[in-house]
């Protein structure tokens, strides 16, 4: 199999120019995040303020939070897309049959698109909401400058996760005509428990005990926790660990969904 | 053109709703799929809701309001997106329409192109929203400690009504942007969906600067904060004089006005691809 190392580069680099042709579609995301952001960073104040050190952040921690989750939101696609809509548009036009017999291989393809699209989002959805949050309300940046580069190490694996399940979900468009009712579940599911709507340690009972564990977690939970530097020493290692194992269980999954799928390509002939 | 605006308006609701009505035909097509998305959109829209609700396992104020003051915010400002996104929110296409120079089929056809924009893909799963929000409405009323005089009363269904008519105007009004700008889609998102989740929270949380704004600049605050200090007796934290709290029904006026102004400036200002 020629699958050199550098070819995948070359498919993210492609997927990142691709992306950067979008600037000013990707400008005007960017400022949707920072409204959300305005929003939702002053009804986390106004519960901070009636209860302060809530799940064990404090009033700058919990705004940060909100700023930190808006700059991953698109970047490792909460709500899914990114390749998933080139892959339906496949499906849709059959093309989907002879990227199965390309000499490239399938899923490692379609993660090289997806890490560079999540390498330009980063830039321009990630900075832009983030800058501005620091600038209107009391953040709090990380004090080791080491954390940033564990923060960014959290976010490719969760860019990774995020993949995993969502190759899965297109996957089952060979089953289905139509991925589009799995998706719109994925959606609902995604942003609960990825910890985008409220930080998954103020969910009460079972569902409190649940979520930390499921793959969604590891989107925005533990990458924001990580730049909050709620997570040292062992704790950190343990975050990434959780992130590394997820990411590896599901493109094993996904890797033999695929294997199925083929499978059946074949049986029923192009 | 002389034809007065009544016979006009008249054309295009009527140009609107058979449009509609070949939409639905074709998505009733398939009716377990139309079952599923409804139930599917019935829960993504209440997860908003659930978090309000989670918050309050950890307060029983938020701003100094309750959570059936909160309910009632959340209930008029999601109905009244939902009713507008229901009936005018295909309109985000706009953009799309322009670059692939399908407007042009829609300018040439014997109706309107605002109703065919609006109705395009429409479907009844768009109820979702408006459903919910009736939910929580219903019981946000009944858990109310709210004396009923008949000025409250009445300004809750002028309210939603109002609210409809603001949002469908902002709607149109900020998708003309992509007259001239064709990317502007997510600019759009920010004032409507970012807005109703601002209506979610009380006015009370917020920078004065922004409240401000939602009064003077963006009209949103007509939607539910302003009527809702005097359905809820609430203090208005601006000070606005109390007329501020019934000019719903004029700022829905105004809204409607410049979307109209809005859209025909767009379309005069567009020139076909040609293709």
């Amino acid at each position: 199999m020629p699958n050199a190392p550098g070819l995948y580069a070359a498919v993210a680099r492609g997927a990142f120019r691709r992306y950067s042709t979008y600037r000013a579609a990707t400008l005007a995301g960017a400022f949707t995040n920072t409204v959300f952001g305005i929003i939702l960073a002053s009804s986390f104040l106004a519960l901070w303020q009636a209860r302060p050190n809530l799940g064990g952040y404090d009033q700058s921690q919990a705004v940060t939070y909100i700023w930190v989750s808006q700059a991953l939101l698109v970047t490792v696609a909460v709500w899914g897309g990114g390749f998933q809509d080139d892959l339906q548009d496949r499906f849709r036009s059959g093309d989907i049959a002879v990227d199965l017999y390309r000499p490239v291989d399938f899923q490692g393809w379609w993660l090289a698109t997806d890490l560079g699209r999540a390498a330009f989002q980063l830039l321009v959805r990630g900075t832009v909401p983030l800058l501005v949050g620091a600038l209107v309300f009391r953040t709090r940046m990380p004090e080791q400058p080491l954390t940033w580069a564990f923060f960014l190490l959290s976010v490719l694996l969760a860019v990774v996760v995020s993949f995993g399940l969502r190759f899965l979900v297109s996957i089952t468009g060979f089953w289905l005509h139509d991925s589009e009712g799995v998706r719109s579940v994925m959606l609902v599911v995604s942003m609960f428990f990825s910890g985008m709507l409220l930080p998954i340690g103020l969910f009460p009972g079972l569902l409190g005990d649940v979520a930390p564990v499921l793959p969604w977690a590891a989107l925005v939970q533990v990458p924001t926790d990580v730049f909050l530097e709620r997570r040292t020493g062992a704790g950190l290692l343990g975050a990434l660990g959780f992130q590394l194992a997820w990411a590896v269980a599901l493109l094993g999954a996904g890797r033999a969904a695929q294997l199925l799928a083929t499978r059946r390509v074949v049986v029923q002939g192009g | 053109m002389a034809e007065p605006l009544i016979a006009r308006t008249r054309w295009a609701v009527r140009s609107w709703r058979l449009c509609a009505a070949m939409w639905m035909r074709s998505t009733m097509a398939y009716r377990a799929s139309f079952a599923l998305t409804l139930g599917a959109s019935l829960v993504t829209q209440s997860l908003d809701f659930v978090v309000l609700v989670l918050m309050f396992q950890h307060t029983d104020r938020l701003g100094g309001w309750t959570l059936p003051e909160l309910a009632f915010l959340y209930a008029t400002a999601t109905f009244a997106l939902g009713i507008a996104n229901l009936l005018v929110g295909s309109i985000d296409g706009l953009g799309a329409r322009i670059v692939n120079g399908t407007l042009d089929t829609m300018l040439i056809r014997p109706a309107p192109a605002l109703s065919q924009l609006c109705a395009e893909r429409f479907s009844l799963r768009r109820l979702g929203r408006p459903i919910q929000a009736l939910v929580v409405l219903v019981w946000s009323l009944a858990a109310l400690d709210v004396t009923w005089t008949w000025d409250r009363v009445l300004l809750v269904p002028a309210l939603l009504l109002c609210g409809c008519v603001i949002f469908g105007a902002i709607w149109i009004g900020t998708a003309t942007v992509q007259f001239w700008w064709g990317e502007a889609k997510e600019i759009q998102n920010s004032v409507t969906y970012g807005g109703a989740t601002l209506l979610h929270y009380p006015p009370t949380i917020f920078a004065k600067e922004l409240v401000a704004g939602v009064v003077f600049g963006v009209p949103l605050a007509f939607v539910n904060w302003l009527p809702a200090l005097h359905v809820l007796g609430r203090p208005d934290p601006l000070g606005l004089p109390t007329a501020f709290q019934y000019a719903s029904p004029l700022a829905a006026a105004l809204c409607a006005a410049a979307a109209g102004l809005a859209w025909r400036t767009g379309l005069r200002a567009y020139r076909g691809t040609g293709s």
